[in-house]
């Protein structure tokens, strides 16, 4: 080997240039080709695009830093579905911009929390997690009871999520403020929890 | 438990040559490098050339390959990853010989859960609810369940919370016969309250009501306040009954016990008469299914029949 390793160690701009060529084939074949799945870029059945307070309840969702602790992803283990329910699949995802899968579960997955508990349960629940669970080490929400939404920029959000691919309508846009009349951050989190995961059945 | 899609497949089948071109391509690549690099270096014996740096006097950095054991550690990861390429899905639509998915795993997983559970549950199936709440095996497994599904409303103790039923006390909104509690679990209860300040006669009329109230379970109440109340209590008395006994058929509390749901101060009771009050038990029959529900029934029922008597 006659220090033919030397000519790329000693010129920065072509081992530059070698470095991103050899690093984006891991993209080109790992991401790209993903684009091109619809078993990944198609809505499941069922699935629609969240309504103007669930759009809320999610960036609220996402400013409260929700996902540090909670996982939106139930994996294809027993252990897992028997206690959240079917297994989740990448079609269930295509309207979150971005989506909340997280990485750690602190508190449980909530993938499908929608309609696993009441309202009330939700509200006292938010507001100080131990009247409910004792054991929880959640912390409490007050303020979202008391925080209005009316003024949340509902309309650009949901202009921006057109934009990345969410099928709004003008309509549903022009009537987004409507939805959030008199309600408060605490309602759209719930709205928000309660329609999750629950675009696919879960029977046994 | 099924739901519909299609894995693994691409719009068109350019993109599965796409990956196995890189990947394989990779692969001789990587092949072509380790041999590269590991070729070359001076004939046994000699001394290498000298790559011309020279730090603290004498140490030299020599132009030598990478050691043979350690090069030799980088072919026996491209043979597993071309064995591991052959055997499971990864080149492009190539499902592997072995025909593994997570899918199937799961579901073989599944499978064999129900072959060792199936039978134990379906044997309790079959069993009384009574019955089987003086069963400790059963008992203990509709304990676990309980735990997981239910203890996050009811508490783990069972004991509820403001809003959320007590489950050990023998007082019961719907009824406390083994089969009403089951039916309770699987298809849920909704129990709605509407707001009766405006039929009460607004705030007033609601604190004469709360404090006839609390006269009918013998609290400390405003006998005036109480006797006002009493007249205005005939709207609440469609659902509570005249006497305030309440109505399991429609989950209507008794008002004349101890039991409380949401609390039994006045300014409670008056909100309770004002804003109304949705008690939501969602249902549990999809999710849980009907076998582990019985276990669970027979589970509250004992809490509140403990010594096995009734």
């Amino acid at each position: 080997m006659a220090a033919g390793h030397e000519k790329v160690e000693t010129n920065s701009a072509l081992m530059i240039v070698l470095i991103l060529i050899v690093v984006s084939i891991g993209g080109l074949v790992e991401i790209v080709p993903l684009f091109f799945m619809p078993s990944v870029t198609k809505a499941v059945e069922g699935l629609k695009p969240y309504d103007a307070l669930a759009v809320v309840g999610r960036d609220i969702y996402v400013r409260e830093g929700c996902y540090v602790c909670h996982s939106q992803m139930i994996r294809p283990f027993r252990a897992e579905t028997e206690r959240y329910g079917h297994y989740s699949v990448a079609g269930e995802f295509v309207y979150d911009h971005p989506f909340q899968w997280g990485s750690k579960r602190t508190g449980p997955d909530l993938a499908r929390v929608g309609g696993r508990y009441s309202d009330d349960w939700h509200r006292v629940h938010l507001i100080n997690p131990r009247d409910v669970v004792p054991e929880s080490v959640m912390p409490g929400y007050p303020w979202l009871a008391e925080n209005s939404v009316e003024d949340w920029p509902v309309q650009a959000n949901m202009k921006a999520l057109r934009v990345a691919g969410v099928p709004y309508t003008d309509e549903e846009i022009e009537k987004a403020p409507e939805m959030l009349e008199g309600k408060t951050e605490m309602d759209a989190l719930i709205h928000y929890l309660q329609g999750l995961g629950t675009a696919i059945k879960v029977t046994r | 438990m099924k739901a519909e899609w299609v894995a693994n497949t691409f719009t068109s089948s350019f993109w599965s040559w796409w990956i196995i071109f890189f990947t394989v391509a990779g692969i001789f690549f990587c092949f072509w490098l380790i041999w590269w690099t590991g070729k070359g270096g001076a004939p046994k014996g000699e001394t290498a050339e000298t790559m011309g740096h020279v730090w603290d006097e004498n140490l030299e950095e020599l132009n030598n390959p990478l050691p043979r054991w350690w090069l030799n550690m980088f072919y026996i990861t491209l043979a597993f990853g071309i064995i591991y390429l052959i055997l499971y899905p990864g080149l492009g639509s190539w499902a592997g010989v072995l025909g593994w998915t997570d899918t199937k795993q799961y579901e073989e997983e599944m499978k064999a859960a129900e072959a060792k559970y199936g039978p134990i549950f379906a044997q309790y199936a079959q069993k009384d609810l009574k019955e089987l709440a003086k069963d400790p095996e059963a008992l203990k497994i509709g304990r676990r369940l309980f735990l997981n599904y239910c203890a996050i409303c009811h508490g783990s103790d069972a004991r509820g919370a403001p809003g959320f039923p007590n489950l050990t006390d023998n007082d019961w909104l719907y009824g406390g016969k083994p089969e009403t509690i089951e039916k309770s679990i699987l298809d849920g209860r909704q129990g709605t309250m509407p707001p009766m300040g405006a039929a009460v006669g607004g705030e007033e009329g609601a604190e004469q009501v709360a404090h006839y109230v609390r006269s009918l379970s013998g609290l400390k109440h405003d006998a005036a306040k109480a006797e006002a109340g009493k007249a205005k209590f005939a709207v609440c008395a469609g659902c509570h009954g005249p006497d305030g006994k309440g109505n399991q058929t429609i989950g209507a509390p008794n008002l004349t016990d101890k039991t409380w749901l949401y609390g039994s101060s006045v300014a409670t009771i008056k909100k309770t008469i004002m804003q109304g009050r949705h008690g939501k038990m969602p249902a549990h029959r999809q999710f849980l299914g009907e076998d582990k529900v019985h276990l669970l029934a027979a589970y509250v029922y004992s809490l509140s029949h403990q010594s096995g008597a009734n």
